[in-house]
């Protein structure tokens, strides 16, 4: 086991409020006007992710089924294409906690890349199948950016857990 | 069942993760089969986007703050520029302006001596596009405007060059506009210089193709397409897109032509949803359902 500090310290547990907020935030994030920007990664994956392999327990796949509707009705998608992908991400990304949380978060993130692969696959596939033409390679681009997001962004989504509980004024250090 | 219960969270387990995770999974394959292949989930897309839309619209707003201080910050001399030229093409039109009265009047009695419908007059809805879908399947951009405003499904959407889309769902506070250049979309046109009437259909990738057309069609480079009015969705006359590429190859039975729109369909801006609605004729009464049938019905009517 690797002595990084984010597998040896032991945090608070993760606030709801926080999770709904940042759920939130990255929804917005996605429906910003950037659809020329092949780039812009999917922000509610990123941090879909992110809780769905720290807070599994709390942060059930039903959610997930939402927020992929949400993101469907929001971008003009069909129905239950970003629901199912999401679904899909949940699942692994909760049964393969255990293995990914033990590595730091730099190594991470070349673990959540096939995960992120994934999820533009399986939305490419399933649209696919109902008869659309391939939107092209330029569609894979967005996964690995996202991908190298995620040192920043899972920093930034553990940071709040990092505080001590209480300040402890006669603490010698 | 009690003592499970009592058990500390830790202890009890729900479905497995597999069990759940193919539930989900079964009910979006459901869903993505219902709107895909029978569009009935209209309801529900309306239920979810009364969540969406606020989030959107605060989403889409730093992006128009900055863009109107940009236009307040304008210099002037641009302004006036703008101005200028303004009142040029002004001057310009007038006379044509000034004749059009005229000329309707000439019109109209022309064609009561033709006994031809008068046109229909088209008044129309101005509406702001908020943002194009991220969908990379489909060509769709969103309205600031929806059933609230009165906007309904099929209206034609046009902006100063000629016809945007069409309005392919009405939300209670917005609607989405399906690109001519969608996949999906086809209009019903005709070539303004023979007059030969066709279809042409969105590509996908920000061009059109008139299909079905004959290798020896009179079609030529610059050829403007008009709507011809058929489907009695897009008002006739207006113009649609312009012929780039026409390709005659003798070993396929049509030939290949593509056009571009001519209006700024892939641009934001300002659009106008037409309230066109033709008077169209009344659908013929429904044939008499044969003897035995009536018969029937009216047996069942008889003895509840």
């Amino acid at each position: 086991m690797s002595a990084s500090p984010h597998t040896v310290r032991i945090l608070r547990p993760a606030r709801p409020w926080f999770i709904v907020l940042s759920l939130m935030a990255a929804l917005l994030l996605n429906l910003l006007p950037t659809r020329q920007w092949v780039f812009m990664p999917d922000w509610v994956m990123l941090t879909l992710c992110f809780w769905s392999m720290r807070e599994w327990r709390m942060f059930g796949m039903g959610y997930a089924f939402l927020l992929g509707l949400f993101m469907d009705v929001a971008n003009g998608a069909a129905l239950g294409q970003h629901a199912l992908a999401y679904v899909l991400l949940h699942y692994a990304a909760a049964s393969l906690s255990r293995r990914i949380l033990q590595f730091p978060l730099r190594q991470q993130s070349l673990h959540v890349l096939p995960l992120f692969l994934g999820v533009t696959g399986i939305q490419i596939l399933i649209r696919l199948v109902a008869g659309s033409d391939f939107p092209g390679w330029r569609e894979f681009i967005s996964p690995i950016v996202a991908a190298l997001l995620w040192l920043p962004v899972a920093f930034l989504l553990v940071v709040p857990q990092y505080q001590p509980d209480e300040h402890d004024t006669t603490r010698p250090i | 069942m009690s003592a499970l219960d009592r058990a500390p969270p830790f202890f009890r387990h729900g479905p497995t993760p597999l069990a759940v995770m193919i539930f989900y999974a079964a009910f979006a394959v459901a869903l993505f089969v219902l709107d895909m292949r029978f569009h009935a989930l209209g309801l529900l897309r309306q239920g979810i986007s009364i969540v969406t839309d606020p989030l959107q619209r605060l989403a889409q707003s730093p992006l128009r703050l900055t863009s109107a201080g940009m236009d307040y910050f304008r210099a002037l001399e641009s302004m006036r520029e703008e101005n200028r030229a303004h009142q040029t093409a002004r001057l310009l039109a007038a006379p044509d302006l000034a004749r059009i009265g005229q000329l309707e009047a000439e019109n109209a009695h022309l064609r009561r001596l033709l006994e031809l419908r008068e046109r229909d007059r088209v008044s129309g809805q101005a509406a702001n596009i908020l943002h194009a879908a991220r969908d990379p399947f489909s060509r769709r951009v969103y309205l600031d405007k929806g059933m609230q405003h009165g906007l309904r499904q099929g209206q034609p959407v046009i902006d100063n060059a000629g016809i945007v889309g069409q309005i392919t769902q009405v939300f209670p506070f917005s609607a989405e506009v399906t690109l001519l250049t969608d996949k999906e979309q086809a209009v019903p046109v005709q070539i303004l210089r023979t007059g030969q009437r066709s279809i042409i259909f969105g590509l996908g990738d920000g061009q059109m193709e008139l299909r079905h057309m004959p290798i020896n069609a009179d079609v030529a480079i610059g050829d403007a397409l008009v709507t011809s009015g058929l489907d009695g969705i897009y008002p006739p006359g207006f113009p649609v897109a312009k012929v780039t590429h026409v390709e005659r190859d003798s070993a396929y039975t049509f030939a290949r032509i593509i056009a571009v729109p001519s209006a700024a369909v892939e641009s934001h801006g300002m659009i106008m949803a037409l309230d066109y609605r033709p008077e169209t004729q009344a659908r013929p009464p429904e044939p008499k359902p044969q003897g035995t049938r009536r018969r029937s019905r009216a047996g069942r009517a008889a003895n509840p």
